[in-house]
């Protein structure tokens, strides 16, 4: 009878074991029970047994030899055995069960922030294998929470206003922290509607309803990006430096406001036609002068690709709209292919949706260019911030009568100044003063506005 | 419908259980001749005799092991632990002797064994006699742990647990054994372990409370009905198995959860519940789940300190306003 | 060391009884060889207890009881297992973790049960099945019945709080249970001078009041002596009782454990294997006639057999189903 003897697996950890000195020479008659041979085990030195008898017929593995475990090292078998088949091949066994497929742990050095992997788990066995050297985790520092704008709601809450159609960013929270909870979401939904600003026109007379007017087909792309010329990328990288991150410089403009205010009020006394307001002539100026002055109405878009310029074809414009909890701007879209009148009753829905907090998400965003009015304050002028990731925003001051120069005469005449903001990346002073000599020419020549 | 104090209910189920099933008997320190440490067992060795009313000695680990030895032969042991303070003593036998049986062998052995007594805050029996022990227990997979608020759940819960073939950890509470309560007649009357029971029905708020708690959270609900804020108690009864569908329902009405345990809080029931419900019910809450739970500290022996030990009504009525945004 | 309380008869050996009891040692012995053969190729894992050296004790004192007879044993428990009666296929199976075994795979080496002949376990803490063996005397006796039970243990359980709580619980309610102790001498590495105040383990008895007596481990006839007289005792005055066998394990604590050089000596171990049980009884068997040199081979061939029938069944079986992980959790 044959009897293999294996390197045996003597503890969980084993993988390989090494043959110290055998016990026996070939040829040695065995015993089942005999000591046969001294092996090096990851623990111990061990004596090994035979499991059969017969005669230590060949020995594998010499001493000093290192296997893995489960290989074959001798052969006991009767003299007269035949055990050509048996040493000829090398035996490999059937591997034990717990034989890892653990990957090398990372060389040191290698991920100089990411901790290096510890070694993989032996298959389904708790204890990690011991022949490799757990590598020290060094610590990291958590890292420091983003400031973040996310509104805070509760998940019930944020079920409801979604159900709902709420913008939870209009909503302000009662719960902790300023969380939107449940019954802040509820009120949104069921506040009344205010009242709209009472209008001079009696209303009979615009009874019958305006035709939704409809955007004409716009073919063509909605913007182009422009490759940074050599000048400009170098512009762009100087900028931020200075200011951080949008570099922004500002052009201001006086402007004579006078046959601005007697077309409106001309406009205004028209039967059947929506009250226009100054700032809705500022708005068509705007569009207009966009359209002739394309630097403006331009971002600067820095991708992982590469900075561009982006140029929009056409002109969304967000007007600037003060709430009591901060501020918001709605999105007139396509204002460059909008008569006066569309621009006018569509501004006054979006201003009045606005402040009722009842705008859809979609008219939040998309603006190339915005504008803010403080004049309703009284502020002669002031300076904007521009909203990313838009090239320019106008802040226009209140129509104030002031002495003013005209034909070597002193006259009373109607001024109101407006300021540039520009991003210098995206344009030069000249582009902005230009725009702002455009949005001049068409505000002192406001029947241009018409065409 | 009968009137009886909760002792007297587990007395009457322990009674009916060895009347109905000549296998159950009961065993544990001074269950015979003194009829009881806290009386539960009272009368019990007059009628049925000492063979199935056994006395031990101070030896917790002996005749627990004891009983689940006679549960591999078939028998229904109702071993009693004066307190459960002193089931620490049996913890291997419970644990790694009654709750694996069953797998460990393959299927061929259940232990039928109930091991009852009292547990949790009484007053001032201060560090060792005053702990809530169901943390111990409801852990380990192969054990049921019940802790019965009122007469009636002791007794339909205890029957229960004596015909369940399964090893249940039964614990009751030093404090409610005088409390009265309406108690079905009917000696079939059981209550299936594994069932939560509404105590009161609400809309703004779900507490989850047991055994004294429930009682303080239910003067806190009456309290607080009165200034708009209606609570509904749920209490789970079995907190092993758990019945997550009642109480995750309840969330769902009330969009707030707010769980109650006298134990020192680290790991314990309400952490489990808190859990379950926010994996559950995320998108229905209006507020994240509010735990009241006993101090980490070991019981104290003053008044005053074993007071703010576990949770007063102040605290209680602090947290459903919390989560109510009150 | 070893001084006898008990004299051995020199009781005239029944030829059948001779050979049975001679192939169950046989059997115990080379089904445990097997296995650490197995072991060490990785087949069995975790912890493996080898009982070889005393087979003695296991085959003699079963060969007192009937089958309605209980037994319990501690974690090296494969012997008493096979000496009470269990299917070495199932037993291999249930060591190899396969679905036929014993336990469906789920208990292991240290958790063997086998309800059908009455073998009540495997228990891997020490010490803790001896409250178990209590009870089950419990239940018998309040059943009425006259069954025994036998719960073996070794001698690093004698400190443990729970063999002094049990022989308390059945001297004073006087359960039909023999606590036999197998003294090898040696808890894991600790000898037992450096464990037990009172090293005479019989002794323990008399603080008890219940009978107790030392008895050669090694000489299977002198075990089954005097574990039958216990068991008399028990099922006739339901009187436990507690036997010292003294004996010794060839092997190491566990397969971990390189056979046992760290904590005695060599010459200790080659002496004592001097007085291997199956060569004593082999031995007389064959001096005072009653086997034949045949008849030992015969029964080699067997277990010779029955052991590569065991290893090729526990081969064949599949692993237990991934279902199987969550049943038998709850009793439905």
């Amino acid at each position: 009878m044959i009897t293999k003897v294996l390197m045996p697996k003597l503890s969980e950890a084993m993988e390989t074991g090494k043959v110290i000195k055998w016990l026996k020479k070939e040829g040695d008659p065995v015993k089942g029970g005999d000591v046969i041979a001294e092996i090096e085990t990851d623990k111990a030195n061990v004596e090994i047994e035979a499991f059969g008898s017969g005669a230590l017929r060949k020995i594998i593995v010499d001493a000093g030899g290192q296997v893995p475990v489960g290989e074959l090292i001798a052969i006991i078998a009767d003299p007269a055995d035949d055990i050509s088949a048996v040493s000829a091949a090398p035996q490999k066994p059937a591997a034990p069960a717990a034989a890892p497929a653990a990957p090398a742990p990372a060389a040191p050095g290698a991920a100089s922030t990411a901790a290096p992997p510890l070694p993989a788990m032996e298959t389904y066995q708790s204890t990690p294998a011991t022949s490799r050297v757990v590598p020290m985790t060094p610590s990291i520092a958590p890292a420091a929470a983003p400031a973040t704008r996310r509104v805070k709601a509760s998940p019930l809450a944020k079920k409801i206003a979604a159900q709902g159609g709420v913008d939870l960013r209009l909503v302000q929270g009662s719960g902790p922290g300023g969380r939107i909870v449940r019954r802040d979401v509820e009120a949104a939904l069921s506040a009344p509607r205010p009242a709209p600003a009472a209008a001079p026109a009696p209303a009979a007379a615009v009874a019958a309803p305006r035709p939704a007017f409809v955007v004409p087909p716009r073919p063509g792309a909605e913007f182009e990006d422009m490759a940074l010329s050599p000048m400009r990328a170098a512009i762009a990288k100087q900028m931020p430096l200075s200011k951080a991150p949008v570099p922004h410089f500002y052009v201001t403009s006086e402007i004579a406001m006078d046959r601005a205010w007697e077309l409106r009020s001309e406009l205004n006394a028209l039967e059947g036609q929506p009250r226009v307001s100054v700032t809705d002539m500022v708005i068509k100026a705007c569009a207009l002068a966009l359209l002739k002055n394309p630097g403006v109405n331009a971002s600067f878009r820095s991708d992982p690709q590469g900075a561009a310029i982006r140029v929009h074809h056409r002109a969304h414009i967000g007007i600037a709209v003060a709430l009591e909890q901060g501020l918001i701007t709605p999105v007139l879209r396509d204002v460059d292919v909008k008569p006066l009148s569309q621009i006018a009753a569509e501004w006054r829905d979006l201003a009045e949706r606005a402040r009722a907090q009842k705008l859809r998400v979609q008219e939040l965003s998309g603006a190339t260019f915005s504008i803010s009015n403080l004049g309703m304050f009284d502020v002669d002028e002031f300076s904007a911030i521009i909203n990313p990731p838009e090239g320019a925003i106008l802040a226009v001051g209140a129509v104030v009568e002031k002495p003013v120069v005209q034909d070597g005469e002193i006259r009373v005449g109607r001024r109101m100044k407006v300021t540039l903001s520009c991003d210098h990346r995206v344009m030069d002073g000249a582009t902005g003063a230009r725009f702002l000599q455009d949005l001049k020419r068409l505000l002192e020549e406001p029947l241009r506005l018409l065409l | 419908m009968a009137v009886m104090t909760y002792r007297e209910a587990l007395n009457l189920a322990l009674r009916e259980e060895m009347r109905r099933d000549a296998r159950v008997f009961v065993m544990g320190e001074e269950v015979g001749l003194y009829e009881g440490a806290y009386k539960v067992t009272q009368g019990l060795l007059k009628e049925f005799g000492d063979k199935r009313v056994v006395d031990t000695p101070i030896a917790e680990s002996g005749f627990t092991g004891v009983g689940v030895g006679a549960a591999m032969l078939g028998l229904r042991p109702v071993v009693e632990m004066m307190t459960f303070n002193f089931s620490i003593l049996a913890l291997d036998q419970i644990v790694n002797s009654a709750a694996k049986m069953l797998y460990m062998s393959g299927g061929q052995y259940n232990i039928p064994i109930v091991i009852r007594g009292p547990g949790g805050p009484a007053a001032q029996l201060a560090a060792q006699h005053s702990q809530s022990m169901e943390v111990y227990f409801y852990h380990v997979p192969g054990l049921k742990v019940v802790r019965p608020s009122t007469p009636a759940d002791a007794k339909g819960l205890l029957k229960s647990a004596i015909r369940d073939d399964n090893p249940v950890i039964f614990i009751e509470a030093e404090t409610l054994y005088a409390v009265k309560g309406e108690v079905p007649e009917d000696p079939d009357f059981t209550i299936p372990l594994g069932q939560a029971v509404v105590r009161r029905e609400g809309t703004d708020v779900t507490v989850i409370a047991y055994m004294g708690m429930m009682y303080r959270a239910l003067e806190v609900a009456e309290e607080l009905a009165k200034e708009g804020i209606s609570v509904e108690l749920v209490d789970p009864r079995t907190l092993r198995p758990m019945d997550t569908e009642t109480l995750i329902g309840s969330v769902r009405k009330t969009h707030r959860a707010v769980v109650i345990e006298a134990g020192a809080g680290f790991a314990g029931m309400g952490s489990e519940i808190a859990s379950e419900i926010q994996e559950e019910a995320f998108d229905d809450l209006d507020a994240p789940v509010e735990r009241v739970t006993g101090e980490n500290a070991p019981m104290p022996y003053a008044r005053n300190l074993e007071l703010l030990k576990t949770p007063s009504k102040a605290k209680i009525a602090e947290a459903i306003r919390k989560v109510c945004y009150a | 060391m070893a001084q006898t309380k008990t004299v051995m008869p020199l009781t005239r050996l029944d030829a059948d009884l001779a050979r049975r009891l001679l192939t169950q040692m046989s059997l115990i012995r080379r089904f445990e060889e097997k296995a650490a053969e197995m072991y060490a190729m990785g087949k069995i894992g975790g912890f493996l207890h080898l009982y070889i050296g005393q087979e003695a004790v296991a085959v003699g004192a079963t060969s007192t009881l009937r089958p309605d007879d209980y037994a319990i044993s501690s974690y090296r428990e494969h012997g008493h297992c096979l000496a009470k009666g269990s299917d070495p296929r199932r037993v291999m199976a249930e060591l190899f973790g396969r679905r036929d075994g014993l336990c469906k795979g789920k208990g292991g080496s240290m958790h063997l049960f086998d309800k059908s002949v009455n073998f009540l376990g495997g228990h891997g803490i020490v010490g803790a099945h001896l409250p178990l063996a209590a009870g089950a005397g419990f239940g018998i006796k309040y059943e009425g019945g006259d069954q025994v039970v036998l719960c073996y243990f070794g001698d690093g359980a004698v400190p443990q709080g729970e063999f002094h709580e049990s022989l308390n619980l059945a001297a004073l309610w006087k359960l039909p249970v023999i606590f036999i102790c197998e003294n090898n001498r040696y808890a894991m590495g600790t000898a037992i001078h450096r464990a037990l105040a009172q090293t005479e383990v019989w002794r323990y008895a008399e603080t008890y009041g219940i009978p107790g007596e030392a008895v050669d481990g090694m000489e299977v006839l002198a075990v089954r002596e005097s574990v039958s007289r216990a068991v008399e005792r028990a099922r006739r005055d339901k009187m436990p009782a507690l036997i010292e066998a003294r004996t010794y394990r060839f092997r190491g604590h566990s397969m971990r454990d390189p056979a046992g050089a760290v904590y005695r000596t060599k010459d200790e171990v080659e002496r004592e294997k001097q007085r291997d049980p199956i060569a004593l009884f082999s031995d007389r068997c064959l001096r005072e006639g009653v086997l034949s040199e045949a008849d030992l081979k015969a029964i080699e061939k067997s277990i010779n057999d029955l052991a590569d029938e065991a290893v090729a069944f526990a081969e064949a079986s599949p692993e237990p189903p991934p279902e199987w992980l969550l049943t038998d959790v709850y009793k439905e």
